[in-house]
Formats: structure tokens, C-alpha cells, sequence
């Protein structure tokens, strides 16, 4: 999954892609023509950039506002000796999209999405109550000042 | 409110971009519509800001970006819009929001940043507080990734 298993022509196709895929009836004989290559050589690339991991997902990336959910960033205060239990308990929300161990006291650093505040509520409600932990901070994005559009998004 | 049909879309979108010659041609199949209807949809889609793009997204931490920061800073009120914007201008900065205080957490400013090593995004929160003039601040590094996937919306 390392940078050397990538030729020039990998990267200039994930630099495009990253950005800019056709929106064409076929849009990989598009990309290919301005890499100066094939179509099925670009669908084999790909196709490889996926199965190594360097490709998570081709298709669209949507932003949540825009679909009507709402979300936040949480921070919990987590024993050591419980984070894989209660991280199990938290990642078993299919509205938790990331999260993270962070060096500070706060040290379980997720992020909840859910169709209403009402929702994410009751979420976090039973987050508190399984794990018997109190020590939550709810962080609701107020002002956004970037996203940058080539990174995941995170709320 | 996104129509059936929309939502359809989304959920169609989501799962990935088919890795066969005319990939809007087969998804439109699944949707009962033409080709040339769902690209209209999807370059709407974008308009709207619905799909904030269509591509790869890729594993960063796979391109050379080792080291991703929290930085969190403590910004007086009256502060938190210039600084926010003066952060968002820099690009190892891929978000920058303000987010509210808590007792314990007095930290309302947070910007991410990617650099190859921890050392280097200790440089990048040093240029940002020497830019903004904010002293209090915070790098959270990441020690552990304990999920990381992407948002199934309408499932």
C-alpha cells in the first residue's frame, strides 16, 4: 500500500479522478485519452488502486446538510483498560463515520451523523447509558470556515 | 426534501461507480431512466451542492501524509472569524470550525492538518498562531484509527 507500488501514470490518474471524473457516456475512454493510454488500462488501474486500498471508493461523495442529516463531533473521557469494549459499543451506530484515539484527556474522538438532532439525542443518550460514562463533550460545528473538498468529509 | 427518485440516486451513488465501459449507462438501468437523465441529475446534484463531488476518494495516509493534527486553539470571542479565516487561507489545512466551549474544554477553534510527520505539523500550528496572534492551542495527534467509513445515507 506504499507510495512505490504507484507509477507516474497511477498518480496523474488519482490527481484527475480525485476531482475531475467525466461525467460522459464513457468516462474512462475519456481519462484514458488524456493519459495517453486505453480505456481497459485505466479500468485495470483502477481496479488495482482499489483492491491495494489507495482507491477507499469511487463514486459520489455526498454532503450530508444538503441530504437533510445533521452532525457532530464528540469527545469522551475513556479508561484505557475500556476503549476497545466502549469503542465497540460507539462504531456499532452505522451513523459513526469516524473515530479516533487522541493523546488528552478527552481521548475518544468520533463523529455522529444521524437524519435529526433529535436523533443524534438519543444516540448519544445510550452511548452514555451502556458505557456508564458522563464525560462526553458534544462539539457541533457553529461556523465553518473550510472543508477542503478533496478530503473526506467529516462534520 | 429529496424526491424517491433522489433518493435512488443517492443510494445508487454511494455504492460506487461501476468499472464497466458505460457506468452511467448500467446505473440508469437500475433506475429506470436513460443515461442521459442521470448525468443531467448527477451535474444537478453538484449545482445543488447535494454531491459535494464524483471521484475517487483516496487513502491519504497512503500518499504520503503520515501525520494528521487536531490543533485545537482557544480563541478569545471577538477574535474567532478573523482567525478562522486567516487558517482556512493555508493549505495543509483541510477544516477549520468553530465549535462551542465547555467548562473543562475551553477550546473553540479547530483546524486539521496533514504533514508528513508529527514535527512537520508542529511547524504548521506555529505558522498559524504566528498568523493569528493566538497563543493558547493544542496539537491532538492521532494514536489510533478506531473506525474510518463512509456515510450510508437513505439505507
Amino acid at each position: 500500500m506504499d507510495l512505490e507500488k504507484l507509477d507516474q501514470l497511477d498518480k496523474k490518474l488519482l490527481n484527475i479522478i480525485q476531482t475531475g471524473f467525466p461525467i460522459t457516456t464513457r468516462p474512462y475512454r475519456e481519462l484514458a485519452e488524456k493519459l495517453a493510454t486505453s480505456e481497459a488500462d485505466i479500468i485495470n488501474r483502477i481496479e488495482r488502486l482499489q483492491k491495494i486500498g489507495v482507491i477507499r471508493r469511487l463514486g459520489g461523495i455526498f454532503d450530508s446538510r444538503s441530504l437533510g442529516y445533521t452532525g457532530t463531533l464528540c469527545a469522551m473521557q475513556v479508561p484505557e483498560d475500556r476503549i476497545d469494549e466502549v469503542a465497540a459499543v460507539i462504531n456499532s451506530y452505522p451513523g459513526i463515520t469516524h473515530n479516533y484515539l487522541r493523546e488528552h484527556k478527552y481521548n475518544m474522538w468520533f463523529t455522529l451523523l444521524a437524519e435529526s438532532k433529535e436523533r443524534i439525542q438519543e444516540i448519544l443518550l445510550e452511548i452514555k447509558d451502556v458505557t456508564a460514562i458522563k464525560q462526553l463533550i458534544v462539539l457541533p460545528a457553529e461556523n465553518i470556515f473550510k472543508i477542503k473538498v478533496n478530503f473526506d468529509t467529516e462534520v | 426534501m429529496l424526491t424517491e427518485l433522489e433518493k435512488q440516486i443517492v443510494r445508487e451513488l454511494q455504492k460506487g461507480l461501476p468499472l464497466v465501459s458505460q457506468p452511467y449507462l448500467e446505473l440508469s438501468g437500475r433506475l429506470g431512466m436513460s443515461e442521459t437523465e442521470l448525468m443531467e441529475k448527477i451535474k444537478e446534484f453538484l449545482e445543488r451542492g447535494l454531491l459535494r463531488r464524483l471521484g475517487a476518494a483516496v487513502r491519504h495516509q497512503d500518499l504520503g501524509y503520515v501525520a494528521n493534527a487536531m490543533i485545537v486553539w482557544e480563541v478569545p470571542g471577538e477574535q474567532v472569524l478573523q482567525a478562522g479565516q486567516t487558517m482556512s487561507d493555508f493549505a495543509e489545512v483541510s477544516h477549520c470550525y468553530q465549535r462551542p466551549v465547555y467548562a473543562d474544554w475551553p477550546y473553540n477553534l479547530f483546524t486539521m492538518v496533514h504533514g508528513q510527520d508529527e514535527a512537520a505539523c508542529q511547524k504548521i500550528a506555529e505558522r498559524l498562531s504566528q498568523a493569528t496572534g493566538i497563543k493558547k492551542y493544542k496539537l491532538l495527534f492521532s494514536t489510533a484509527e478506531l473506525k474510518k467509513s463512509t456515510m450510508k445515507y437513505f439505507v
